[in-house]
């Protein structure tokens, strides 16, 4: 199988920027040239796909870094398939998985599971995350090396946060000589209370239990001390507080090895968003405030914050459709990230060019891939269609999950085309 | 004016022109509770449900007698007898419950919110008895229909609110509806208790009881939940009667003719001295006696009635 695409604007900051034309053959990039130079092959036949690239930008495959797909245990949410299709809709060509499925992604049994239904669904490629801890419980370390000889890349205490800090500063030590990334979900559970939303006058007005933002930044500034202190790699996740950026920035420019993600919803709506009692606005860590919104925009224009990411957490209607304060914590991500992160764009804060490296280049960098569209390399590519206008219609999901703040709203910009390993796995109608 | 509201949720949705008419309505339906045949035919044929899932004897019982004196048929159901205990969601048993064409549902609710999201579920009229630490309006407006026949008014009044502000629903709805009267609430409580924003919703926050007191022409006291004190809100119910109780010493500090109220059940010697609770100024029980009225009025407006019940 071979695909010829023509004269696509390729955006691939550090490698290409300009016109060109891409083969692919047999899962790689075959070539990549300038536009004519491409000797001719028939039209679309059976063995070869001609993709007219004009008015599109071709940029290295999305890569979204934090997705919960609930296989094992939770498939009723969703599947590793429809969790992958989501994301090849998205134009995700990768994500990674959180290991807080039922049961946990704790050891090589689990993660061997996931890449085997992954290879089945014929769509993004899953880079599987290990716990920490076994079963999460934030207790005793899992046999990690094990793990990644199965096939994970990184370890994270998702959702469960470690609060012994000599285990986290043990978990660190040993990643390090793993060589692999620890990733933080940053939460000082005590502080969070069990609250729902973010602290501040829409909770109280609400009367709804609040999540101060120290919740969040005591955790990162920890971290960052062990960071400092191991020498080990941390990632934070979701980042949402003004005070979590203002520490990340400081503890990067003393050369502290740490990274962060945050997600689309803080930078797009804060906790004056949020309709009464909406469960689709709930997420942990909560909408925040203006200000925060603003410093987690700040934070991508000056690179503090790598990458975004989705945190993807599809639910259940029924998990939804309770009171606020027993409703399921997450939001769907996968097909609404790419257009609400392309609004950075439309609104001048960040370039093409960086918010490439912010989907697809800094993930590829925490994974210790090569995603440069080149030859030899995996032909995993999205093509982006920077005008097509739509609207969120959660029905139209691939995802099996349809709780998002989004519905409704107007967007700009989607994959047109997703290309993972050399095959087509998304085509936008 | 029409009273055209299906539902009350909460303060925050009731123009200063719908309170006052409330409060108008009320004060009508008292001197039935007054007769010796205490019932007036207005809603005969209609049916409330009274749907309690937190514990309550005054607020439920006071909903109970404010449907039967207006012959109403009242259903009473509760968490234990209810089929949540089945482990069935609030929106299956709701929507149960209106398949029996029930006219309005009262609701008591341990989670913020769920009287709104109940009433976005269901077609028949919705009142919020209570939910979470959100709003708690027929108790709100009962207190102010009980501020009004003492002061004529609420312009300009000074009106302290001490106690667990953060926990409080009746606080949250206090403050709402007196300041979108006019009044001027001044709240106070250890820090612990007064949440992020509070002075946006209409009130300004003093530094400690004596400055809240002073002056003041209403002082409404909050019940402190005994319950909550392993939540670190407090060190102790002694230093809390010290510092935030109110007692006759801090009473002589508010206006000569200030008022005390409660919306119970009380904790005697905490929050409020036996002497206050049980002085000249204090007005727990006249609360109590509005309930009924300010419940029949409710009913009533959402039902369908204008301001002369006993009219039809």
């Amino acid at each position: 199988m071979q695909i010829q695409i023509k004269g696509v604007r390729v955006v691939d900051p550090g490698n290409i920027e300009g016109i060109r034309d891409i083969s692919i053959r047999d899962g790689l990039f075959e070539a990549v040239s300038e536009p004519g130079q491409m000797p001719a092959v028939a039209n679309d036949s059976d063995d070869v796909k001609v993709v007219d690239g004009q008015g599109l930008i071709a940029v290295p495959g999305l890569i979204d870094v934090h997705v919960h797909l609930r296989e094992p245990g939770q498939e009723y949410k969703e599947t590793i398939e429809t969790g992958l299709k989501a994301a090849a809709a998205g134009g995700f060509t990768a994500v990674c998985s959180m290991p807080n499925t039922r049961p946990v992604n704790d050891n090589a049994q689990i993660t061997s599971f996931i890449l085997s239904q992954a290879q089945k669904a014929n769509a993004a490629r899953v880079y599987p995350v290990g716990a920490i801890s076994r079963n999460l419980e934030g207790q005793k370390l899992n046999d990690i090396a094990d793990m990644k000889k199965a096939g994970i890349w990184a370890v994270t205490d998702d959702g469960m946060p470690v609060t012994d800090s000599q285990l986290m500063r043990r978990t660190l030590e040993y990643c390090k000589s793993l060589d692999i990334p620890v990733l933080v979900h940053a939460e000082d559970k005590r502080l969070a209370d069990g609250g729902s939303m973010n602290e501040g006058l829409p909770a109280t007005v609400m009367g709804i239990k609040g999540i101060p933002n120290a919740a969040e930044s005591v955790m990162v500034m920890r971290d960052i001390a062990l960071a400092e202190l191991t020498g080990a790699r941390v990632h934070f996740c979701h980042m949402s507080t003004a005070q979590s950026i203002e520490a990340i920035r400081a503890a990067k420019a003393k050369g502290v090895r740490v990274t962060c993600e945050t997600a689309p919803h803080y930078f797009s709506l804060t906790d004056a968003d949020v309709p009464p009692y909406d469960t689709h606005f709930k997420m942990n860590p909560p909408l925040r405030s203006e200000k925060d919104r603003q410093a987690i925009i700040e934070g991508l224009c000056d690179g503090t914050i790598d990458m975004i990411a989705t945190d993807h957490a599809p639910h259940a209607e029924d998990e939804k459709q309770v009171e606020f304060d027993r409703a399921a914590f997450g939001i769907v991500g996968l097909e609404t990230a790419l257009a609400l992160s392309l609004d950075l764009v439309v609104r001048g804060h960040l370039t093409l060019v960086q918010l490439v490296e912010k989907m697809a280049k800094a993930p590829a960098d925490l994974l210790g891939i090569n995603n440069n569209i080149m030859p030899g390399n995996p032909a995993d590519l999205t093509l982006i269609d920077l005008d097509a206008g739509w609207t969120v219609n959660p029905d139209a999901f691939v995802s099996k999950g349809r709780n998002t703040p989004f519905a409704g709203r107007r967007l700009k910009g989607a994959a047109a085309l997703t290309i993972v390993g050399g095959r087509i796995v998304y085509t936008r109608d | 004016m029409r009273f055209e509201k299906k539902d009350i949720l909460d303060i925050e949705s009731l123009s200063r022109e719908e309170i006052t008419y409330i409060l108008d309505t009320a004060r009508g339906m008292k001197e039935i509770s007054q007769r010796a045949v205490k019932k007036v035919p207005t809603l005969r044929g209609k049916t409330i449900v009274l749907f309690f899932q937190e514990p309550s004897t005054r607020t439920k019982m006071s909903f109970e007698l404010a449907g039967k004196r207006l012959s109403a048929d009242t259903v009473a159901i509760s968490k234990s007898s209810s089929s949540i205990v089945k482990g069935e969601t609030l929106r299956d048993t709701v929507r149960t419950l209106e398949s029996m064409k029930p006219d309005i549902i009262v609701m008591r609710h341990s989670s913020s919110g769920a009287a709104c999201q109940v009433a976005k579920w269901v077609k028949c009229s919705v009142i919020n008895a209570g939910d979470g630490t959100h709003a708690h309006p027929s108790q709100a407006l009962l207190d102010m229909m009980t501020i009004q026949e003492e002061k004529g008014g609420f312009e300009d009044l000074n009106v302290s609110i001490v106690g667990d502000i953060s926990h409080s629903r009746v606080a949250r709805s206090n403050i709402i509806g007196l300041s979108r009267m006019g009044a001027k609430v001044t709240i106070c409580a250890p820090g612990t208790m007064i949440p992020v924003g509070i002075e946006q919703m209409g009130c300004t926050v003093a530094r400690d009881m004596d400055t809240c007191v002073a002056d003041a022409d209403v002082v409404m006291m909050l019940r402190i939940q005994k319950e909550r004190q392993g939540s670190l809100l407090f060190p102790s119910e002694r230093e809390y009667a010290t510092l935030y109780g109110l007692n006759p010493a801090r009473l002589a500090m508010a206006a000569k003719d200030a008022l005390v109220m409660h919306p119970g059940p009380l904790n005697r010697g905490v929050e409020i001295s036996t002497r206050v609770a049980d002085g000249e100024q204090s007005l727990i029980l006249d609360q109590v006696t509005n309930g009924v009225a300010l419940r029949m009025a409710l009913f009533y407006l959402v039902a369908g009635g204008s301001k002369n019940a006993d009219s039809n």
